[in-house]
């Protein structure tokens, strides 16, 4: 081995020789959530990367595990006023107020690009009412190229939905249940942390028949110009994300994976393969890339490299053996 | 539109006030595609703190692939940015955005009030390149003193157009505003480009919309991601919010509610 090291330093040409001799196995990444199946965990997570396309010449889109779509509303929603974002220590507040192009002109105009991707679509879904959910839901379930559904029962940035449907229990399971009876499509619910207890959330649309739930959304919170004496965002308030929010995230998904038995997506300040492996070390099955996307976009496609060099170094053949390995205690 | 991230070494770092510097970035992707009035994202350290990158106007480019960013330090980034040295490395993604129409009309007047001056001395640069005389064309330039103003209004002289200065203490130019300047100008121009404060512009767009002159505005606001995805650069145009990072951040000045932005 010794002499091969060698080699390999000093003549390149040798490298590959050597190479043959000892077949380097690349690890498998694929994960499966309910019957969609991803060739690797890494997604991008709504609201955070448009409709891909935006990304396009930034990112090679085909390496991602999935792409997440901004959140798709029944009819285009304007958003709220500006200004609508304002950066913090280590993250970041929104308002955006899920402007959308609505599910309409989603499926004529955004979906024709999507479909060519090799990356499965899944398309992030929001309603003011539990039968608006059902209609958007019965949309895309017709719609070639949508692979999956990502329910947001979770967005502080709204005031009809949103917040009611991911706080009380029996809401998110009625949301769930709507949408289940409306799509053969596999089923994902992303959870709100503004929540007492996120388990009894998960619970109950587990109950509901999701099969998955994502988490987390964005933590509400507030900032102010003393100078001015006004809020940063015109909505007041407004969701914060990015690296700040990472180990409330990661708590939640610990939380969370032990108590039921769907699989779980994490989300939170996700930004280097350590931070991706922490959630699947807790349990997590994939995970998705928010808000890291805005300024690094090549930090999924990074991820992913990073969880193939931490297998190989670990000499693990298959990321699933990871999944939930966490040792607490003295174990 | 067609961007690139790449890792840009600085080439140059010049401190033209004490809180005003220029950093010329190898950048040969970028400065191959740059249009005046384009903008590039600058992730000004590696770290999570500040989180975001920074939009900056492509101040100059140059044929031999770099290109400069002119800024004043206001913040934290700016700071941060500052106090990088030649050599460094800065992650930047760009060009972005749509750039100045610069096609059609003449004499054209451009006009700058403080960092604002720095895509339209690309601008003023490309105009002359193009092989079109400048003596008629005006520049006006404000800043709050002459520290502020020199030398970027020798480098607008030094291309042929008739530069006119105001400063907010009179140390260099008239003392007040730019638009006491633009009575006497816009009788005399076809299209006026404009970059600055919010209010400078805000009055400039409005003694043009009097005078019937088209008026091109470049616009300032926070970004997350730059390239349209975060929907967090919008503002509000006639026929509603606009993204500032996609849809401009050079606007026709009539396609936008001034008095909401």
């Amino acid at each position: 081995m010794k002499e091969e090291a060698v080699l390999l330093e000093k003549n390149p040409e040798q490298k590959v020789e050597a190479r043959e001799v000892v077949p380097c196995i690349m690890p498998d990444l694929r994960v499966q959530i309910g019957s969609l199946a991803l060739r690797n965990p890494v997604m991008t997570a709504s609201g955070t990367f448009g409709y891909a396309r935006e990304f396009e010449n930034l990112v090679d889109l085909d390496r991602l595990g999935g792409i997440i779509v901004k959140g798709i509303s029944l009819h285009p929603k304007p958003g709220n006023p500006p200004p609508r974002i304002v950066e913090t220590a280590c993250g970041m507040l929104n308002a955006i107020g899920l402007e959308n192009v609505g599910v309409d002109r989603f499926i004529s105009g955004k979906m024709p690009y999507l479909r060519k991707l090799a990356t499965p679509v899944v398309v992030n879904i929001l309603g003011d009412s539990v039968e608006e959910y059902s209609e958007i839901a019965r949309k895309l379930d017709g719609a070639k190229g949508v692979a999956a559904l990502e329910v947001n029962i979770s967005c502080p940035n709204v005031k009809k939905g949103g917040v009611a449907f991911g706080t009380v229990p029996e809401m998110a399971a009625k949301v769930t249940e709507a949408v289940r009876r409306s799509t053969t499509l596999p089923l994902i619910v992303k959870l709100s942390p503004n929540v007492t207890d996120i388990v009894l959330m998960a619970r109950a649309v587990e109950d509901a028949g999701a099969d998955a739930v994502s988490l987390i959304n964005t933590l509400i919170g507030m900032a102010i110009d003393p100078i001015t004496r006004r809020p940063r965002l015109a909505n007041v308030i407004g969701g914060l994300s990015g690296p700040a929010i990472k180990p409330v995230a990661l708590r939640m998904v610990w939380q969370v994976a032990q108590a039921v038995s769907l699989p779980v997506i994490g989300i939170g300040g996700i930004t280097t393969a350590n931070d991706a492996l922490e959630f699947l070390l807790a349990g997590a099955t994939a995970v998705q890339v928010g808000t890291a996307n805005f300024y690094d976009p090549s930090a999924a496609e990074n991820i992913v490299q990073g969880i193939t060099d931490y297998l190989q170094e670990q000499g693990e053949d298959c990321l699933v053996d990871i999944i939930g390995t966490l040792k607490t205690g003295t174990d | 539109m067609s961007e690139f991230q790449q890792k840009c070494s600085i080439l140059n770092r010049d401190r033209l006030a004490p809180d005003i510097f220029r950093l010329t970035l190898q950048a040969p992707k970028i400065a191959a595609k740059a249009q005046p009035g384009q903008f590039v994202m600058v992730r000004v350290i590696d770290g999570l703190d500040p989180l975001l990158r920074r939009p900056f106007s492509i101040h100059r480019s140059y044929a031999d692939g770099s290109i400069s960013l002119l800024f004043k330090v206001l913040g934290k980034g700016t700071a941060m940015l500052a106090r990088r040295c030649v050599g460094d490395e800065l992650d930047l993604v760009g060009p972005l955005g749509n750039g100045f129409d610069f096609s059609d009309e003449r004499p054209v007047c451009l006009i700058g009030g403080g960092m604002g001056i720095a895509p339209l001395l690309f601008l003023a640069e490309q105009l002359h390149s193009s092989g079109r005389a400048t003596e008629k064309d005006h520049v006006l330039l404000g800043a709050r003193n002459k520290d502020e103003l020199t030398p970027l209004a020798d480098e607008f002289s030094a291309l042929g157009y008739t530069v006119q200065l105001a400063t907010d203490d009179g140390s260099i130019g008239r003392k007040g505003f730019i638009p006491d300047l633009l009575d006497f100008v816009l009788p005399i121009v076809e299209q006026v480009y404009t970059c600055g404060p919010h209010l400078m512009m805000e009055n400039v767009v409005r003694q043009c919309q009097q005078a019937e002159v088209h008026c091109q505005v470049s616009l300032e606001t926070h970004m997350a991601c730059g390239i349209g995805a975060c929907l967090g650069c919008t503002v509000n145009g006639k026929r509603g919010l606009v993204r500032v990072c996609q849809q401009g951040p050079v606007f026709n000045a009539d396609h936008l509610e001034w008095s909401l932005v």
